[in-house]
This record gives structure tokens, sequence and C-alpha cells, in this order.
């Protein structure tokens, strides 16, 4: 019988954020990301902090300095710091990212460049990321 | 009679398909490659880059004095498409030295930067103009110390 009286009190409850981040942190990560307008930022950053275990990751979403809509997500720069670079040409630095961010990169991430480090390397750095070249026009103009 | 025609109604479509949205095949790409020692896949002419990562690298290879083809991947869309292919690199410029593909924007400066790609250049038997620069430089280094 209490159970059953409980049921539409706590339905009531669910639909606020607190409730997820009393009862679960990790839930209430996914209820921020469903309410995001930066959802390929967020699978990005997700897929290569855990995939190559970043220790520094920067995304940045560059798609403003380009020929494309406002709130778009098509031109990133991203700085990955790993130890799994240890010993690999840029190439295949290069290679793995991409490999990551396949999907990213076949449904609407248009442009990527890359920074990828080794932890001694970033260290011995001066931590200072160039902005991309300016647009040029692209397609179209 | 009727399924004559249908047979070469379907031949048809398929035959538009294939002109219309086929990529560029391996081979022919590698024709391409065979033309010159450093190829360049990027979006527009170097004399008029449509794109701020195509004109970096153009910019570049005109700082060494490397000659190079070309070709711009927006008149050709099979060609975009089949260079992505070709190379497993999703994005465009693409540099090909000798025909083995050294990377993008980002690695090509960074080879620029480090010296790497005048010795790349030097393998594929290209002098870069830069590297008189470079060995003037170590001289006068020399010569203070």
């Amino acid at each position: 019988m209490k159970t059953f009286c409980t049921i539409p009190f706590v339905s009531n409850f669910v639909k606020e954020p607190s409730f997820y981040s009393r009862f679960s942190p990790l839930l209430f990560h996914r209820f921020i990301q469903m309410a995001s307008n930066t959802p390929i930022e967020n699978s990005i950053r997700t897929k290569l902090s855990q995939d190559l275990n970043a220790v520094h990751l920067d995304i940045i979403n560059e798609s403003y300095m380009h020929n494309v809509p406002k709130g778009s997500e098509t031109h990133f720069k991203v700085v990955v710091v790993s130890e799994r670079f240890n010993g690999l040409p840029l190439i295949k630095r290069h290679r793995m990212v991409n490999d990551v961010l396949k999907d990213e990169l076949s449904n609407g991430v248009h442009a990527l460049s890359i920074v990828a480090k080794t932890p001694e390397q970033w260290a011995s750095s001066d931590k200072n990321v160039e902005p991309s070249p300016n647009c040029r026009g692209g397609f179209g103009k | 009679m009727n399924s004559l025609v249908r047979n070469i109604n379907l031949v048809k479509s398929a035959a538009f398909i294939t002109r219309h949205f086929a990529i560029k095949s391996k081979q022919e790409i590698e024709e391409l490659l065979n033309k010159n020692k450093v190829v360049v896949f990027m979006k527009g002419v170097p004399e008029e880059p449509r794109c701020g990562f195509s004109n970096a690298v153009v910019q570049v290879l005109r700082m060494h004095g490397v000659p190079y083809d070309s070709h711009d991947v927006l008149k050709d869309d099979s060609l975009r498409e089949g260079i992505k292919d070709f190379s497993n690199w999703p994005t465009i410029p693409q540099v090909f030295i000798n025909g083995e593909f050294i990377g993008g924007c980002d690695i090509v400066l960074q080879m620029h930067q480090s010296g790497d790609l005048i010795e790349e250049l030097q393998k594929a038997g290209i002098k870069s103009a830069l590297l008189d620069y470079a060995k003037q430089g170590s001289a006068d280094e020399n010569k203070n110390k």
C-alpha cells in the first residue's frame, strides 16, 4: 500500500535535475548532455578522453571562423595529450585521433585540426595553441 | 518485350548512378600521383586557395620553392571522395611526396617548423629553397662561436 501511494510523488521528482545529481551523478551528467546544444563537442570530449586516455584535452569549436551558420559544429581544433602517442610519428598520432572520431567526421565534422603531444612534449612546450588559418570562403563563394 | 525494356532501364539507371555518384578509383588516383614527385589535393588552386588550411600548405610549399601538381577537389566531387578513401584520411588538403601520403595542413606545418619537411623533400630528390637558409643559419652560428 505504501509503495503505491509514493509513486506519483516520486514521478514529480524525476523531472527535477537535482533528483539526478543527488541520486546519480552519472544520470545528472547525461541529463545535462541531453539538454546540451553542443552534442558533437561532448561526444568528441568523451571519446578522446576515454579511448586515448587523454591527460589533457582541449576542444575548440572553430566553426565561427568559417562560412557556416552560427552554432554549427563543423570545424574543430583538438589538443590531445596522451601517453599513447609515445614513439609514434605525427601521421600515426593523427590517424589514431581520426579513427576515434570517425563517426563525427562522417557526420557533420568537416575539418579537424589536431595537436597531438605526449605528456613530456606538452610539459616542455609553451602550451600555446595557435588558432587555425582564416577561412577563404570555401565552396560557393 | 516488357522485361527487355525494364532491363534496359535498369542498366541506364545503374549507368547514371555510377557516372554521377562514383568516386575516383585507386588506379585513377595512382595515375595522378605518378605524374609528379609532390602532389597536393586542395580546395581551390594555388593562385586562389578556397580554404585557410589549403592556403597554409600552398604557402609552405612556396617558401620551399617546391614544384608540385595541385588538384582542386571542389571542382570534382568524385575526386574529393576518392582521395579521402584512397588515403583513409577524412580531410583536405592532402599532400603526397613520391606517392606517399605525408599528411594534411597540421602535419605539413609542423614538419616545416621542425625542419623535417626539408629532409623529406631531400629524400625525394628535391632541394628545398630553405635548405641554403638553414645551412647559412648554422654556418653563422658556428662563426659567432
